[in-house]
């Protein structure tokens, strides 16, 4: 971690290093980070922030957490602040929600969100309808977060992404982060929200280093929940991702670039509320859409976008029908050849562009 | 004698108040608005001094002792080695209240029926008549800063915590004066450490109110949690979830199953391989109390709440009582059990009946005494129950109202694109 301690040296030594003359070393300005470590530093600052940040989940303490997010927080907060949970996604999920009606301010981990199904009547029920349901007098300031969607030879399992079960319903903020900036902000935006969010994390992102730029690097930097950031801008088609298959739209369109197509890739960040009006000023320039995602087809995060372009001013900006990219309709298979045709990969994105774009 | 006197004189001041109420409650066009809020105003002033408890009157009352001391019931014990007492001092003023509040309960779920059948009550409506003692005892066991949270059967429960009858039937009729603006009902009435009112059949309340015991020990203000669950929700998975994180954690939680003998038309031996409910927390302490009897509940509850306090971690108090009503209205309740079963519990066991038998056979209170209790009591549901008939219901501009909390307005979608609602928190 030995940037984050250059990070924290202060500015005197730098003068003074300068001042002796020796080889001058930039100041490291924009740092890199991972996703795991962005995460990590988001719910660190602000543990220390707020007295009533509290996480729990399984292995979240001794063991670091199980993909190591959570690494260091135990030994410096305490059994308090950093509860390890027998495994009983209900029970523990429900406990959270209790506690954030009391007024404290959970950060529930569920392992991998496939397990949250065992807990999802708590997110819902719970903890999503009950502030409309006793009208505005009962918040449920929680964060539900952990890994979503598809990982590496886990099978079917194990790799559902929920984006779509959590963005239907309403009292839900839902977020799915792709870089560490995304991840530093969203997290820490999620905690001090005093609504029930949900935090799609990827654990093939985990160990993916970005560079966080300067303002990302305070303890104040926040994202807003509700929108998107245009990660690469374009003209002749607008790509819409969330999450880890984001990396491969700005792939993609790296490549098509080399062919005189130039795309723009908006990140999502939100899922609900979505933010529509980025992509529909998009597509107002583009003229085409295509969507990507690592969930299923059907009811789907693209299948959404499309309903909603249409209904909207748009729609009649569009030259051809929005393409959806998503995860093969099958649940996830295990041998690697089968597993890798069920996700979208660059090709299929690519293909997908060009047939928006006729060619 | 002086203290006859004094009887007569207290006669006198009822009567004359209840005179000035009449009067100036009546719609008469010959009495000006201002005549009749002065004689309200008067009435007020006379009941009230006709209604001092008999120790802040200067001549001493012939009848009433100021406390009487009573046996209760010994509780089954589980891993405890001592229960709560089994005798118990009740206070003049204290009958007096917790007979109010019951009469209250009763009459207010009585007054719901009613509402029910004339379609002004809609949806789901689970009454607790006959469990009185139960949300009145545990009330008096505990402080107004502890928290409580329960299941469906939750309108007795969301009074004792402090809502007015009034806020309870609005809700109920889904008025705009309901103490959740109409957008919660039957099973969703909140209120200070009181959460709900909770719909899911079972037990997402047990690992809630675990979390809120959680806070408790977190916040370290010596604060507990009642968390409460039918004999039905006892046999759901994450009670023991929450049993085993409670008792791992001391978690200063009271578990409380409100075993009413059906879990809707199931009855406990069709549906729990073990009835001991008390013993169902295993390495849990428990204690089965006589829950049609509110010193008994009352007793038990001081008993746990100590326990929890001293940082014992939780406790388990099955209440074994009983509902007159079916499951909720839809529910005749007599197709699961014999009409000479609910015949045998109201004549033998109403803990109504119970309090006031005891009340007036140790001097505590006259017959009159309660009797006129139950006339204001009735006038006060009667009021709530017109005001509950007669206030409309919630504008439709507020449908899309508390999505999110803390946030700015934003636009919800209705039935279809260009139906808007806006929503504010």
């Amino acid at each position: 971690m030995a940037v984050v301690a250059s990070l924290t040296r202060r500015p005197l030594e730098q003068v003074s290093g300068l001042l002796r003359r020796r080889f001058h070393r930039t100041a490291p300005a924009a740092l890199q980070v991972t996703v795991r470590e962005a995460i990590n530093q988001g719910m660190d600052e602000e543990l220390e922030r707020d007295e009533k940040v509290f996480l729990l989940g399984e292995e979240v303490a001794q063991y670091d957490g199980a993909y190591k997010v959570s690494r260091g927080l135990w030994k410096k907060y305490g059994d308090k602040r950093i509860i390890d949970t027998p495994i009983s996604e209900m029970g523990f999920a429900g406990i959270a929600v209790g506690a954030a009606m009391a007024g404290l301010r959970p950060i529930c981990e569920f392992m991998t969100f496939n397990f949250s199904m065992q807990a999802i009547d708590q997110v819902i029920n719970s903890a999503a309808k009950t502030y409309y349901m006793s009208a505005g007098f009962q918040s449920v300031p929680i964060v539900f977060r952990g890994p979503n969607g598809a990982s590496a030879g886990v099978a079917a399992q194990h790799s559902q992404c929920f984006a779509a079960w959590y963005g239907h319903c309403p009292g839900l903020k839902v977020v799915s982060p792709w870089s560490s900036e995304d991840a530093k902000g969203l997290i820490k935006s999620a905690i001090r929200d005093n609504n029930p969010v949900v935090v799609l994390e990827n654990e093939l992102m985990y160990g993916v280093p970005f560079e966080l730029p300067p303002e990302a690097q305070s303890k104040d930097f926040l994202i807003p929940i509700g929108k998107a950031k245009i990660e690469r801008q374009g003209t002749h088609v607008t790509i819409v991702s969330h999450s880890r298959p984001v990396s491969h739209c700005l792939e993609a369109a790296t490549v098509l670039s080399k062919e005189g197509i130039e795309c723009e890739v908006i990140n999502m960040r939100t899922i609900r509320p979505m933010d529509i009006e980025t992509i529909e000023a998009s597509v107002m320039k583009t003229n085409h859409l295509v969507t990507v995602e690592g969930g299923w087809p059907q009811f789907g995060v693209g299948a959404e976008i499309c309903a909603r372009i249409m209904e909207g001013p748009a729609f009649n900006f569009l030259d051809a029908p929005v393409v959806r990219v998503t995860g093969a309709d099958v649940p996830m298979p295990y041998a690697k050849v089968l597993e890798d045709n069920s996700v979208p990969q660059v090709k299929d994105i690519i293909f997908a562009i060009k047939k928006a774009l006729n060619m | 004698s002086g203290s006859v006197r004094s009887e007569n004189l207290k006669e006198t001041w009822r009567h004359l108040g209840r005179a000035a109420w009449a009067v100036g409650s009546r719609r008469c066009r010959h009495c000006p608005h201002s005549m009749r809020k002065m004689l309200a105003a008067v009435s007020r002033v006379l009941l009230g001094v006709a209604q001092k408890p008999a120790s802040r009157v200067l001549v001493a009352s012939r009848n009433f002792a100021n406390d009487a001391t009573f046996e209760i019931k010994k509780c089954d014990l589980h891993r405890l080695e001592e229960g709560p007492p089994v005798t118990t001092v009740l206070t003049r003023e204290d009958g007096l209240k917790y007979y109010r509040m019951m009469q209250t309960v009763r009459r207010m779920e009585l007054k719901a029926d009613q509402l029910y059948k004339q379609k002004i009550i809609r949806g789901f409506c689970h009454l607790c008549d006959g469990q009185e003692a139960c949300c009145v005892g545990l009330e008096a066991g505990i402080n107004p800063t502890d928290h409580l949270i329960t299941a469906y059967r939750a309108h007795g429960f969301t009074f004792t915590r402090g809502l007015s009858v009034r806020a309870i039937l609005a809700e109920l009729t889904g008025r705009r004066g309901g103490c959740a603006k109409g957008k919660g009902g039957s099973m969703h009435m909140y209120a200070k450490n009181f959460y709900g009112g909770n719909g899911i059949v079972g037990a997402q309340v047990v690992p809630l109110g675990a979390g809120i015991a959680l806070a408790c020990k977190y916040n370290g203000k010596d604060e507990i949690c009642l968390t409460l669950y039918g004999d039905g929700a006892a046999n759901q998975g994450q009670i023991f979830e929450a049993y085993n994180m409670a008792a791992l954690w001391k978690l200063p939680c009271i578990f409380i199953c409100e075993n009413n003998r059906y879990g809707m038309g199931t009855s406990v031996e069709r549906a729990a391989a073990s009835t001991d409910y008390y013993k169902r927390g295993d390495f849990i302490p428990g204690l089965r109390v006589d829950g049609m009897d509110i010193l008994c509940v009352r007793e038990a509850t001081r008993f746990a709440a100590a326990y929890c306090r001293a940082g014992k971690g939780p406790i388990l108090m099955e209440l074994q009582t009983y509902r007159y009503h079916g499951h909720s209205m839809s529910d005749p309740g007599v197709s699961y059990r014999t009409r000479e079963e609910i015949q045998e519990v109201r004549s033998k066991s109403d803990p109504i009946m119970l309090l006031k038998d005891r009340m007036v056979n140790s001097n505590l209170a006259s017959v009159e005494e309660l009797k006129e209790i139950d006339v204001d009591v009735r006038k006060e549901i009667e009021d709530a129950a017109q005001f509950a008939t007669a206030d409309p219901e919630p504008p439709l501009e507020e449908l899309g109202y508390h999505i999110y909390c803390s946030d700015p307005p934003f636009e919800v979608r209705g039935a279809n694109q260009w139906i808007k609602f806006k929503s504010i928190s």
